[in-house]
């Protein structure tokens, strides 16, 4: 061992010079320098940290740091801030790679008309993820997420029937003006007797077995002076869109929970609470809150995607 | 220093180490794996590759439009579990190679190993060799000094801006995000990478050296605790170095091997050459040691002297600790055996993975809210979100159907035609709808989704299983 030997102190291992139990040391294996240099660096870079950004809480407030403004759009007006996770959120989503993206998709809808949209299969994926969006932040609290509504309060949107009518031009309406649906209460028109057989009329119409007699007594109601319930639902019962009256001959109820009846006379009570009560439903318009390019956004993912639209 | 020093430091200085030149068997195959792990490093980014779609390089990670080009290769961000398989194919080859060779990946392979020998030759190049360096580094700075420091840190800056550049250019083309690094115009990532790729590379190959794999390297602490009694490992044959007596310079009456056999030296001539070779700066005489990655410099070393004094060779060998008690290794062992099998099952899943990867696929997932929908005339429908991926390099034209449904009928939300185009390396998303008679209550119908590619192109034919749901209650019957 001639050498001069790196690394290594002469002799044997040294120890802290601690002795425990009268013979348990522990070895002193010295860190590198320059590890205890690095740890300096840590905290001097934790000091540099702290004036840059934010960092200490003081009373209600905290230091802000310095040099570290962000500057993004907040509706039309321009702020400057100082750094924070909101700000670069703020900016990432007006000026981002996606973002930009997702702008220039905007504008080629903005630009397109609707049989465009309809038949570009890669615009109608912009409107699927979109269009879930817009749907679940302004539509889904009534009409659920998947917009299958809610008997007797919101119309069921998946499906192929339109009380406004299941154009694109139609549903682009009823979203930018909204919809009031009406339907008088009959309570004082009819008796007791009456609202049982203008039932089972509503109910004949769908292809339910019921008393004929009773129904034939309820069509002459239906289409007579005595209900006028033609004026609104048309003579066969196939409704009409201008008044948003429901067509009484397919499957689908949207007031009365025929479907979740059980038995002839379940579904009958509960057609006759819809004659006596009468039907009052409102939708807000979307015009002010929504831009014209969400509107049709919207549009097109409720005629194509949610629902099937005529 | 050691001696001066009190009796409880904390914290040490680094000794400097100034590793001799060496020549031999081991040196030559070092210098062999260095010159191609560089060329191939090097000159990659630089190879062109012809593709239909796509940039012509051969190596590309292309992270903005989410694409890893390797070769023939395309890997698609759905692919990346290809990455999960090929760390354990080189996790599992490491406990392997480790288990039988010992820490052949440090001494042979690993960057910091190879990036320092390139430091320490540029060293050697411009200062001279040890004793020179040593003696410029006593010395006080002058002009020799000077210029000899300041051209060797010049051109390590430069070796590590070069690895810095190299490693940037594999992540954009090459040769446009070079001109753009030169004129300013590249993307500040680039710089960045660069940057502190080749910070690093000057702090760690430069400065740091053997601490990085004393200190700093996990994979050393871990490679060590997969050693056992039959891994081969640099060994310095004491028996035979040290004789009875221990070992001893040459001398006068200890010259021939008979001579100090009988006086019972060993033949160890202490020339020190092993320690001096080492660029851990550890004395392989002392044993197995902690800092030793196995880059068997101190064989060359000790060889040569052997093969000087005409003694043979061997003194400092790979040997397992087995054979230097007078056993002999055994290869086929448990440990060797199960990292072989994992290896292999590895390997041969990545590559069944990779081969018969499709270049076109169908997901189709149903829509849950709500699940189903009555028709206004009492037919019951079901919507699918079907998502199809082209990931070749043709565009694809294929018309969809259904298949197991005989009384289901199809229907695309974007209206038909039902014949599809997707382009090449891209992916269409689209919602279908499927309908049918009411004739079950809360029935869940399996069939299929059929993708069928349109004659004249490659045929493909994709099934992709689906459930039709019924509604348990049911409507408008009684």
């Amino acid at each position: 061992m001639a050498e001069a030997k790196p690394n290594k102190p002469s002799g044997a291992v040294q120890t802290t010079g601690h002795a425990w139990d009268g013979d348990l040391q522990e070895f002193n294996n010295p860190l590198p320098r320059w590890w205890v240099w690095a740890f300096y660096a840590t905290v001097v870079f934790a000091v540099v940290y702290w004036i840059l950004y934010p960092a200490w809480p003081i009373g209600r407030s905290y230091t802000k740091g310095v040099m570290n403004n962000i500057t993004f759009k907040e509706g039309d007006k321009e702020v400057t801030m100082h750094w924070n996770t909101r700000a670069l959120l703020w900016r990432d989503m007006q000026t981002g790679p996606e973002a930009v993206k997702q702008r220039r998709y905007m504008d080629q809808v903005a630009n397109a008309d609707y049989q465009q949209i309809v038949s570009d299969p890669k615009m109608m994926g912009f409107v699927q993820s979109v269009g879930k969006v817009l749907f679940a932040d302004n539509c889904a609290a009534c009409h659920g997420s998947g917009g299958q509504g809610k008997i007797g309060l919101f119309p069921n949107l998946s499906d192929d029937a339109w009380l406004w009518g299941g154009s694109l031009e139609d549903i682009h309406a009823t979203i930018s003006q909204g919809r009031h649906g009406y339907m008088p209460s009959f309570r004082a028109t009819f008796s007791a007797a009456q609202v049982e057989q203008v039932s089972d009329y509503v109910l004949s119409l769908s292809g339910h077995q019921v008393d004929p007699a009773s129904a034939a007594a309820g069509k002459a109601m239906f289409n007579g002076q005595g209900g006028g319930c033609y004026y609104c639902h048309g003579e066969n019962g196939k409704g009409m869109k201008s008044q948003g009256s429901a067509n009484l001959t397919d499957s689908i109820w949207t007031i009365a929970d025929v479907p979740g009846q059980g038995t002839l006379t379940g579904k009958r009570d509960v057609v006759a609470q819809v004659i006596l009560n009468g039907v009052h439903r409102q939708m807000p318009n979307w015009n002010g809150r929504l831009s014209a390019t969400e509107i049709k956004l919207l549009t097109v993912y409720v005629h194509n995607v949610l629902g099937v639209g005529k | 220093m050691a001696e001066s020093a009190p009796q409880n430091i904390i914290y040490q200085a680094r000794i400097p180490i100034y590793p001799r030149s060496v020549k031999g068997r081991f040196r030559r195959l070092k210098w062999g794996i260095l010159t191609f792990a560089y060329g191939v490093y090097f000159l990659l980014p630089w190879l062109r590759w012809e593709r239909v779609t796509g940039p012509d390089q051969a190596v590309l990670f292309d992270i903005a439009h989410r694409r890893f080009y390797l070769f023939d290769l395309v890997v698609h961000p759905q692919d990346i579990f290809w990455l999960a398989g090929f760390l354990v194919i080189a996790a599992m080859l490491l406990f392997f190679v480790t288990g039988i060779a010992g820490r052949a990946f440090c001494g042979y392979f690993c960057f910091q190993t190879l990036w320092t020998d390139v430091y320490i030759l540029i060293e050697r190049l411009v200062q001279g060799e040890r004793p020179a360096r040593m003696r410029l580094d006593k010395s006080s700075w002058g002009a020799e000094k000077f210029v000899k420091k300041g051209a060797t840190h010049l051109l390590w800056v430069l070796v590590a801006l070069l690895t810095g550049l190299t490693f940037t250019l594999y992540w954009g083309d090459a040769p446009k995000l070079l001109l753009q690094l030169f004129t300013g115009a590249a993307p500040f990532p680039a710089y960045a990478t660069t940057v502190f790729l080749a910070a690093t590379t000057y702090v760690m190959a430069g400065l740091a050296r053997e601490q990085v794999c004393t200190y700093m390297c996990p994979y050393a602490r871990f490679q060590s605790v997969m050693f056992d009694r039959d891994t081969y490992v640099v060994a310095y044959h004491a028996e035979r170095g040290e004789g009875t007596r221990g070992r001893a310079r040459l001398s006068r009456d200890s010259k021939t091997r008979e001579q100090r056999q009988q006086q019972g030296v060993g033949d160890c001539i202490d020339c020190g050459y092993c320690v001096q070779v080492c660029p851990t700066g550890i004395d392989i005489r002392n044993g197995l040691q902690i800092q030793c990655i196995s880059c068997a410099l101190c064989i060359d070393a000790c060889d040569t002297i052997m093969d000087s004094v005409g003694w043979p060779r061997g003194l400092i060998s790979y040997d397992s600790e087995r054979v230097q008690q007078g056993g002999k290794t055994r290869l086929i062992r448990v440990k060797t055996i199960g990292y072989a099998v994992a290896l292999f099952a590895a390997i041969g899943m990545l590559t069944w993975s990779i081969v018969f990867d499709s270049a076109f696929d169908m997901a189709a997932r149903q829509v849950r809210q709500p699940l189903f929908v009555v028709l206004s005339d009492g037919r019951i429908q079901n919507s699918y979100d079907l998502k199809i991926n082209n990931k070749s390099e043709r565009t694809v034209t294929a018309t969809l159907s259904l298949q197991g449904l005989p009384r289901g009928s199809l229907a695309l939300a974007t209206g038909d035609p039902r014949t599809l185009r997707v382009a090449a390396d891209d992916s269409l998303s689209l919602r279908v709808r499927v309908r049918m008679p009411k004739d079950s209550r809360g029935e869940q119908i399996p069939f299929h989704f059929v993708l069928r590619t349109a004659a004249g192109t490659q045929p493909v034919v994709l099934r992709e299983q689906a459930y039709f749901s019924m509604p348990r209650r049911a409507p408008a019957d009684d």
